[in-house]
């Protein structure tokens, strides 16, 4: 978690001062919903991310160094420059991309999840979406299918209050657990600030997919600490109660488990923590830039050759 | 092959059903998905089921944009669907999980991951009385965001192409014209070539001007240039995969006659013709203006029979297109 917040604090710092080109998501005060859920995966498990997308890929396993050389548009990237924030993806590590399509991801991660179980195999795919995609007919679509077809696949709802500006009450009629349980998931709403909450109940969530039990759907209860996008920090536009930013703050997942563990420990971790993200944005910063005669390099796998678009 | 309930299938589509049926046999990673897949309602699925199994036909729900992307998914994890559209106008509904989705993955991750799947899509243009949200022909569209598009004139084509594109690496978007699924005089060749993707074909070979037609108005050519025998020497291109686009066949023959009119069932406006005429016009030697025949601008086919068969072009539009490109 430590990790993330860290990663995520000196992005929103290099997306206002222009580092980061296309600015951020930023996840922070959502971390313990991707730490607590992907802590019950393996390497082969899949994840379907979002927009927001650093917390699930970082929890995942992938290399902050490589993802923040994809931030700031390098080779060294995960994806050579080409996908950036909301495209990053490490497909060896089960990452099947973030997505800037909200709710895009549940379908595609059906389809996964179909592959997995048809070989025999136990692994699992988590698909993460916010309160905003509950309200895309894609992602109601793809409850229905994994449920008829009864795939291993967990809808993780990250319940952050807010689809972009619109308040989950003005965008979501009735309840978001409910809802899924009306297709057939086994659903369940979970403290989103408490990691060892959601890691538990994501767990049993996630244990019944590895025993072909069928699909299910895990709400997290969590807020974002900043706003939607970091342009929105940079021009300084809010568009949330300041009370009910610090009110969430005090639940600080971080904070909270920190208190369960010593100083030293703490200490030790932060040490830790920042020697990577130095060491990220140390990589990230010396990482080579594409050539750009080389930019519609990988629009196809294979031998179509592009006619250039301006004439001469 | 036990396709015993293919065999009544028209010629063209009993070459599709052929192709499936052996694109399936070649390789076990080859599944196909959409709506009545198993009973085979197009017949392009037909007989699929007792030599598969359900577990590679798969029937979905009318869903259109989660079974798309479902294919893409699976097509990521090292799957190669074949999602069935037996609706052309279904492509509108999936624009985003086709062209957003699946076609970017491949650019999007530097080349971290391919997406192999093949849509198929039965029954595209006029179907006389069908009306108009069932008799849209839309692969300019495709091809305008860059999905490899292909669009068959002859069951010899229908079959080869679609394995390839069932091969293909990337996204590739299959039109079968209905007035050629439902010709009951198109025979099935029986051949097993396949036909690579990009290669345009010359029909009828001529030196006085190009007609490019597409699809079923390849018949359409054949037909006015046979009948124009006598007058003038007409060279028939058929594209056959219209994205990516042969235009090194295009241009040696244009470059010859100087002389073209193309021939297709997109609307007028921004369609298919367009990009075939501005790229003779900017790149190759051309005599005299050349000539569109098309759907008008953004055409809605009506459903009255008089009234569809007024805005789908045929014999004597091309006749008349043909005259003007050689005065």
């Amino acid at each position: 978690m430590k990790l993330i917040r860290e990663f995520e604090e000196r992005c929103l710092e290099m997306a206002i001062a222009g580092e980061i080109i296309g600015g951020i998501h930023p996840y922070i005060g959502q971390e313990a919903v991707a730490v607590g859920v992907c802590s019950n995966l393996t390497e082969r498990d899949f994840i379907t991310s979002t927009h927001r997308g650093h917390g699930h890929v970082l929890a995942k396993g992938a290399d902050p160094r490589r993802l923040l050389a994809e931030l700031l548009g390098t080779l060294e990237g995960f994806n050579k420059g080409r996908g950036g924030s909301m495209h990053a993806a490490d497909i060896e590590l089960g990452i099947l991309g973030a997505n800037g399509i909200v709710g895009a991801g549940g379908a595609i991660g059906t389809g996964a999840a179909w592959v997995a179980k048809d070989r025999g195999s136990s692994d699992v795919v988590i698909s993460f979406f916010g309160d905003g995609a509950m309200s895309q007919g894609v992602l109601l679509e793809a409850f229905n299918l994994a449920a008829i077809w009864s795939l291993p696949v967990l809808f993780v709802c990250e319940n952050n209050m807010y689809a972009t500006s619109l308040k989950v009450e003005s965008g979501l009629a009735g309840n978001a657990a409910r809802r899924a349980e009306g297709f057939g998931l086994v659903a369940r709403t979970v403290d989103g600030m408490d990691v060892e909450s959601v890691a538990s109940t994501a767990g049993e969530l996630i244990e019944r997919c590895r025993e072909n039990k069928g699909p299910a759907f895990l709400e997290c209860s969590t807020y974002r600490f900043f706003e939607h996008h970091s342009i929105l920090e940079q021009l300084g536009v809010g568009f949330r109660d300041p009370d009910e930013i610090a009110s969430w703050r005090k639940r600080d997942p971080i904070l909270s488990l920190g208190k369960q563990l010593s100083d030293a420990a703490v200490a030790e971790i932060d040490e830790d923590v920042k020697g990577k993200i130095d060491e990220a944005v140390d990589f990230a910063r010396n990482a080579a830039p594409p050539d750009p005669k080389d930019a519609l390099m990988y629009l196809y796998s294979g031998e179509v050759a592009v006619r250039p678009g301006v004439i001469l | 092959m036990s396709d015993l309930q293919s065999v009544s299938l028209p010629g063209y589509v009993r070459a599709l059903n052929r192709a499936l049926h052996a694109e399936m046999a070649a390789d076990d990673s080859v599944f196909v998905i959409g709506e009545d897949v198993r009973v085979g309602a197009s017949g392009v699925t037909a007989g699929l089921v007792p030599q598969f199994g359900t577990e590679r036909v798969l029937d979905t729900p009318l869903s259109e944009q989660s079974f798309t992307s479902f294919g893409t998914g699976a097509a990521m994890v090292g799957r190669r669907p074949v999602i069935e559209f037996q609706i052309s106008s279904l492509l509108y509904l999936v624009f985003e999980q086709i062209v957003n989705q699946a076609h970017k993955f491949s650019l999007m991750t530097g080349g971290q991951v391919h997406v192999p799947v093949t849509y198929m899509v039965s029954g595209s243009g006029s179907r006389c009385g069908w009306a108009g949200q069932h008799s849209d022909s839309p692969y300019s569209l495709l091809a305008h965001a860059g999905i490899k598009t292909l669009v068959p004139s002859r069951p010899e084509d229908a079959y080869g192409l679609l394995r390839s594109a069932v091969r293909d690496p990337d996204p590739v978007a299959v039109f079968a014209p209905s007035a050629l699924m439902e010709a009951a005089d198109v025979a099935d060749s029986g051949e097993e070539e396949v036909v690579p993707l990009g290669e345009a074909n010359v029909l009828r070979e001529g030196d006085d001007l190009t007609v490019v037609a597409v699809g079923q108005h390849v018949g359409t050519a054949l037909e006015v240039a046979e009948s124009l025998a006598d007058q003038v020497e007409v060279e028939v291109i058929d594209p056959r995969t219209v994205y990516p686009f042969d235009w090194q066949r295009l241009g040696k023959s244009v470059n010859k006659t100087g002389r073209l009119v193309v021939i297709d069932d997109s609307n007028r406006m921004c369609g298919l013709g367009a990009e075939i005429i501005a790229t003779a016009a900017e790149e190759f030697d051309l005599l005299a203006p050349p000539k569109r025949v098309s759907r008008p601008d953004g055409a809605v086919i009506p459903y009255a029979l008089a009234l569809d068969q007024e805005l789908v072009s045929g014999t004597e539009r091309l006749t008349k297109a043909i005259r003007a490109a050689l005065m």
